[in-house]
């Protein structure tokens, strides 16, 4: 009896087992491009900017083209790829101390310019790799290395809302944030994940999707914990939504 | 060929263009902004692109990402911008990819000064960035040897899959001089080589251009960058020798200074002095043989002549010398220029006086 294959590894994730740590949602997110780009059938013309921090991790997982950037620096890459090889669909993977930190300029300028990339954008609050210190979106209160006692908002400011700064820009076209916590969000984001790429199939603009996750190593919680503590405090300072759609069509 | 009265900074930037580079990613900064300024127009009309950067930092990066795809890519700047972009290329170097880099250099340290100077020689020839790595360093002193220069650039570039520096100065950019323009150099259709990024029309896979490496294969880059440099030391290293023949005293002058300095030493000559002039023209390689070589029983003296406050050429000179004979060093710094006159003078002072 014939059976139908309803779910696999997708094409574009080499057979390793994941050196994230247990819990970890880049995991995840990494399947999740990997299946839309399956989906979306472009495998060979993806051009994949890697970040500094875990998700420079990915050299080993994605088989797609890559280009490992320094710290920050991934959406000026991704501009001069872009504009080199404009047949090519170039995206990044950004955690939030690469992009929304060291690298604040090289992503508001690139949607600015409205760079024909996509960039993907993990938010768990830490800086994963270095050990948990204070990230631009460490929430007011919450514990890091750096700030033994929580964010004190008096002196280390508070925690930057990517989506809604770079969703005041003119040249943007897609901007949205989705939350990994669980399979309905997830699916949610899978479908933002997939028009974001596709966006660059058909020649539009700059795209943006930020993914909440989490870090159970750095926030000292248990996997489930932290998705927890996600619906609890994280997804009320970062709200979910679809911030900017430009790719809408006439009569839609 | 019919010559063209050309500044430094378009000359080279059209000279780029003849010479394959088809994407400049820059920011403005004097004194090397008509660079980009006639890249922003002329890069455009041979289907090439420019992107003004927001930074000397995105810049470089913009580059190291074109350079990453095979096609031909530039950047410019003058002493500040050059230590931004100082990241990006020991990135470059790492990640074994080629570009064209240009420092019109000024007045330093800090923000320093506007005015042509030559203070960041050290800085392009022994660390241009973190990690010890080397890349060829040209130092014209014309604005045709430039053109020349960088024309041929892009391919010394690919060659050894590695930044390539033209170290110039705020003079020979903005000063005009005649020119004869090479011709527009033939381009593959597709820029896409066995070592880039971006569909080549094979499905291969993945392919990974990067910085970082296991500690066991970066030892082994760092081992074959050594080789590298050992081939540039070889075969690479350009050198003018001017009058040394017979030289007691010799000059050791680049770029700008060495224009002066070759001046001074017709002058010198004139009056009975026995003195010429090694200019280096590739920086890294340093023309060591030139120096090591002379005939240590007639020399008296060398003198390095810089637009540098110390000359910084200096040590890389008494490597060579080994105390065979005494270095002296005379210069201007801060961006203010060398005059034949004043130079002339202080080069008779140090010979008829020994004065260091």
């Amino acid at each position: 009896m014939a059976v139908e294959k309803v779910y696999t590894k997708p094409k574009c994730l080499l057979p390793l087992s994941s050196g994230f740590c247990p819990g970890c949602l880049h995991s995840l997110a990494t399947k999740l491009i990997a299946e839309a780009i399956d989906d979306l059938g472009v495998a060979e013309k993806v051009i994949n900017v890697l970040p500094v921090g875990c998700a420079t991790m990915n050299s080993l997982y994605w088989k797609l083209d890559m280009v490992t950037s320094a710290h920050g620096r991934a959406p000026a890459v991704a501009t001069g790829i872009k504009r080199c090889r404009p047949d090519a669909l170039v995206f990044a993977y950004q955690g939030d101390g690469d992009l929304a930190s060291i690298g604040l300029s090289e992503v508001l300028m690139a949607a600015n310019r409205g760079e024909h990339i996509t960039i993907f954008f993990a938010n768990n609050s830490t800086y994963g790799m270095t050990g948990g210190q204070m990230a631009p979106t460490t929430l007011v209160g919450q514990k890091s290395t750096t700030c033994i006692y929580g964010r004190d908002p008096d002196t280390m400011g508070y925690p930057l809302r990517m989506c809604e700064l770079i969703k005041e820009l003119e040249a943007p076209v897609y901007v949205a944030r989705f939350s990994l916590n669980n399979p309905a969000n997830i699916r949610k984001a899978k479908a933002g994940i997939k028009k974001a790429m596709q966006n660059q199939v058909e020649g539009l603009g700059f795209s943006f999707v930020e993914l909440l996750t989490n870090c159970p190593t750095n926030w000292h919680m248990s996997p489930v914990k932290t998705l927890e503590f996600m619906e609890e405090h994280t997804m009320k300072y970062f709200p979910c939504g679809v911030f900017v759609d430009k790719t809408a069509k006439e009569g839609e | 060929m019919a010559k063209e009265f050309m500044k430094g900074n378009e000359a080279i930037g059209e000279a780029a263009v003849r010479g394959g580079v088809r994407f400049f990613a820059g920011y403005p900064i004097t004194p090397q902004s008509e660079l980009p300024e006639y890249l922003s127009w002329r890069l455009p009309e041979v289907g090439g692109c420019f992107v003004q950067g927001e930074s000397e930092v995105a810049s470089i990066n913009m580059v190291y990402g074109a350079a990453a795809t095979g096609v031909r890519a530039m950047t410019g700047s003058s002493s500040p911008g050059i230590s931004l972009k100082s990241e990006g290329i020991s990135y470059l170097s790492a990640a074994e990819l080629p570009a064209v880099i240009v420092n019109m250099q000024r007045g330093g340290p800090g923000l320093g000064s506007i005015q042509p100077a030559q203070q960041d020689y050290l800085q392009a020839t022994k660390a241009a960035g973190h990690g010890g790595f080397r890349m060829l360093v040209f130092a014209p002193y014309t604005v045709q040897e430039a053109v020349d220069i960088v024309y041929d650039a892009p391919e010394y570039a690919e060659r050894d899959r590695s930044p390539v520096m033209i170290l110039m100065d705020g003079c020979l950019g903005t000063m005009m001089e005649e020119v004869e323009l090479p011709p527009m150099k033939e381009l593959p259709e597709s820029p896409c080589k066995p070592w880039t990024v971006g569909y080549d029309g094979t499905k291969r896979g993945g392919h990974l251009i990067t910085p970082i490496y296991p500690e066991a294969g970066l030892e082994g880059k760092n081992k074959l960058a050594v080789q590298r440099t050992k081939r540039w030391e070889e075969n690479d290293v350009r050198v003018e020798e001017f009058m040394v023949d017979d030289a007691e005293w010799v000059i050791v002058a680049y770029g700008m200074s060495a224009r002066v300095a070759k001046q001074v030493v017709l002058d010198l000559r004139e009056v009975g002095f026995k003195i010429g002039l090694i200019r280096p023209i590739t920086l890294f390689p340093f023309p060591k043989k030139s120096i090591a070589n002379l005939d240590y029983t007639k020399v008296k003296g060398l003198i390095d002549i810089e637009m540098s406050i110390p000359a910084l050429m200096r040590e890389d000179i008494e490597l060579q010398v080994l105390g065979r004979a005494p270095v002296y060093e005379y210069g201007r710094s801060g961006g203010i220029l060398l005059d034949d006159e004043s130079t002339k003078a202080a080069v008779r002072k140090i010979i008829e006086g020994g004065e260091q």
